[in-house]
């Protein structure tokens, strides 16, 4: 098989089996929405308030789900011996590892990304702030899959694992939420959200790179 | 002729003694700097016109936050090496560097505080450089609680050295961003080096200072790497003959 | 000598409990590492086989 059959091929298995597990995926998204309304309930109902905590709010709930859903990312292909295939299969492993990536991305960072509007309306959000809501998004949120994979790969099979990851993998999620969140912050302060952006932009090309490279050596190790 | 020594001294047992045999050496010059460094810094550095005395925390702050930064450096060096080249002793080299480098940014933070409270008028103030310590100092204790949580020290080494590659590819970027989220957040503007008045005396009192930071760090990394060498060679036959003939000190 | 008194020394412009709150946690924090290390150094030596015992593989 070739290496962009076996792409298709693994990110359509991946995307299946998550068909069937439909609880999953919902949990993700429901964590989400909860943890964004919590704050006006801690915080207070004043709108003005409301409107400029809502990028950073959104953007680290955000975070926090998608550390989350890393449990995920790997975890029963291990258990059943998958990835040990994976290792062992003829094609480049950082490849199937990106693959894997993207499926999960599907699954569980694309619903947050479209979800998020309604989010933001409960913050009295501009419709133009939405926009950049929706789309730093979805330009953030794969790069903190491809950076949480490196983590969900190193920790792999490890006792307290979910607790590890998280104390990996959040510090690096910071610039993200700095330009994600800073991106939203310029739009509805009428800034222009552009040089954010094409950072965000930058760091996505820069983890599409290097992560999926460096997850596949935290897999070999941690089968080793 | 320098390769065939490098290569001779990368095997535990052949660094140990040397190690041993470096510790005072470097003790000593940590000691000896410090008590220049701290005269320079109380009895020879005037006082500071815009800040007073309070300012003479630098010579403890930005030591404390420079090798915080160097060490965590040198640790990602000597973790890729030991993964690219599979060397014993350059990932215990990493593992004994990580404990003295999160001392160092806390100590780093700690002070920062402290000299933040007179100027800032608040204990903790979200300056850039502030900020990028504490963020170093997760970086840190992520990789100590990664390495502590695997059991296999040969897993624990490698996957330690790809958390530390990664942390020091991220680190310049952290520390650009928050950089740019704090002016634009229109942060506080005094900062502790940036003083318009700062004596060349201030300056000589803060390099040596470093200095015997930077001495006292590969001692204190000497006496635990060796720890580690004697903790993971426990049953060699080299250790043995080391507890028989009584040469261990 | 640009301190007249000791007293004036240790106040240090009215800034002595941060001044001295920096140095008094520094020289701990390294009197505790050099401590804790050498104990580790010295259970290490002591946790390793002696040569008489140790010899079963």
């Amino acid at each position: 098989m070739g290496s962009v059959d076996a792409f298709k091929a693994l990110v359509r298995r991946d995307l299946l089996l998550a068909m069937r597990r439909r609880a999953d995926v919902l949990t993700t998204l429901i964590f989400f929405v909860i943890v964004v309304s919590l704050f006006p309930l801690g915080v207070g109902p004043e709108l003005e308030t409301l409107r400029e905590i809502a990028p950073g709010v959104v953007w680290v709930a955000a975070l926090l789900a998608s550390m989350l859903a890393l449990g995920r990312l790997f975890s029963s292909d291990y258990a059943d011996g998958t990835l040990e295939q994976m290792v062992l299969a003829p094609q480049p492993l950082g490849l199937l590892v990106g693959a894997k990536i993207v499926a999960h991305w599907l699954v569980s960072g694309l619903p947050l990304v479209l979800i998020a509007p309604v989010l933001g309306i409960q913050y009295d959000m501009s419709w133009e702030a939405l926009g950049i809501l929706m789309l730093s998004l979805a330009i953030g949120t794969p790069v903190l899959g491809l950076i949480g994979a490196v983590g969900a790969a190193l920790t792999l099979g490890l006792r307290g694992g979910g607790v590890l990851v998280s104390l990996l993998v959040l510090p690096l999620y910071i610039p993200v939420l700095i330009f994600g969140a800073g991106a939203v912050d310029a739009a509805a302060t009428g800034t222009g959200a552009g040089a954010h952006l094409s950072l965000l932009g930058a760091f996505l090309a820069v983890s599409l790179f290097f992560a999926p490279w460096a997850a596949a050596l935290g897999l070999r190790i941690s089968l080793e | 002729m320098a390769k065939l020594n490098w290569f001779y001294f990368a095997a535990p047992n052949t660094f140990y003694p040397l190690a041993g045999k470096m510790i005072p050496w470097f003790t000593a010059a940590a000691l000896g700097l410090a008590a220049i460094g701290l005269y320079i810094g109380f009895f020879v550095a005037p006082t500071d016109f815009q800040q007073g005395e309070g300012y003479r925390i630098i010579f403890v702050h930005v030591p404390t936050a420079w090798m915080s930064m160097f060490l965590y450096v040198v640790m990602a060096f000597w973790a890729a090496i030991g993964l690219a080249f599979n060397t014993r002793l350059s990932s215990m080299m990493a593992q004994a560097i990580a404990p003295t480098g999160a001392l160092m940014t806390f100590l780093a933070l700690w002070t920062g505080s402290l000299w933040g409270k007179p100027m800032w008028g608040a204990w903790w103030v979200w300056d850039a450089r502030l900020t990028s310590e504490l963020i170093l100092l997760f970086l840190y204790i992520g990789f100590m609680a990664l390495q502590a949580s695997i059991d296999d020290p040969r897993r624990a080494d490698r996957a330690g050295a790809v958390l530390a590659i990664v942390g020091v590819i991220n680190v310049p970027i952290i520390y650009f961003s928050v950089q740019w989220w704090n002016t634009l957040h229109q942060g506080a503007s005094v900062s502790i080096t940036r003083s318009p008045s700062m004596a060349t005396t201030m300056l000589w009192g803060m390099l040596v200072m470093a200095l015997a930071f930077w001495m006292y760090s590969i001692a204190v990394v000497l006496v635990r790497v060796r720890a580690i060498i004697l903790e993971r060679e426990r049953n060699t036959d080299w250790v043995r003959d080391l507890k028989a003939r009584g040469a261990a000190k | 000598m640009k301190w007249e008194s000791a007293s004036q020394f240790f106040a240090m412009g009215g800034h002595g409990l941060y001044v001295w709150g920096s140095y008094a946690v520094a020289l701990i924090a390294v009197v505790v590492e050099v401590a804790l290390v050498r104990t580790r150094f010295r259970r290490a030596l002591a946790a390793a086989p002696a040569p008489e015992t140790g010899r079963d593989d």
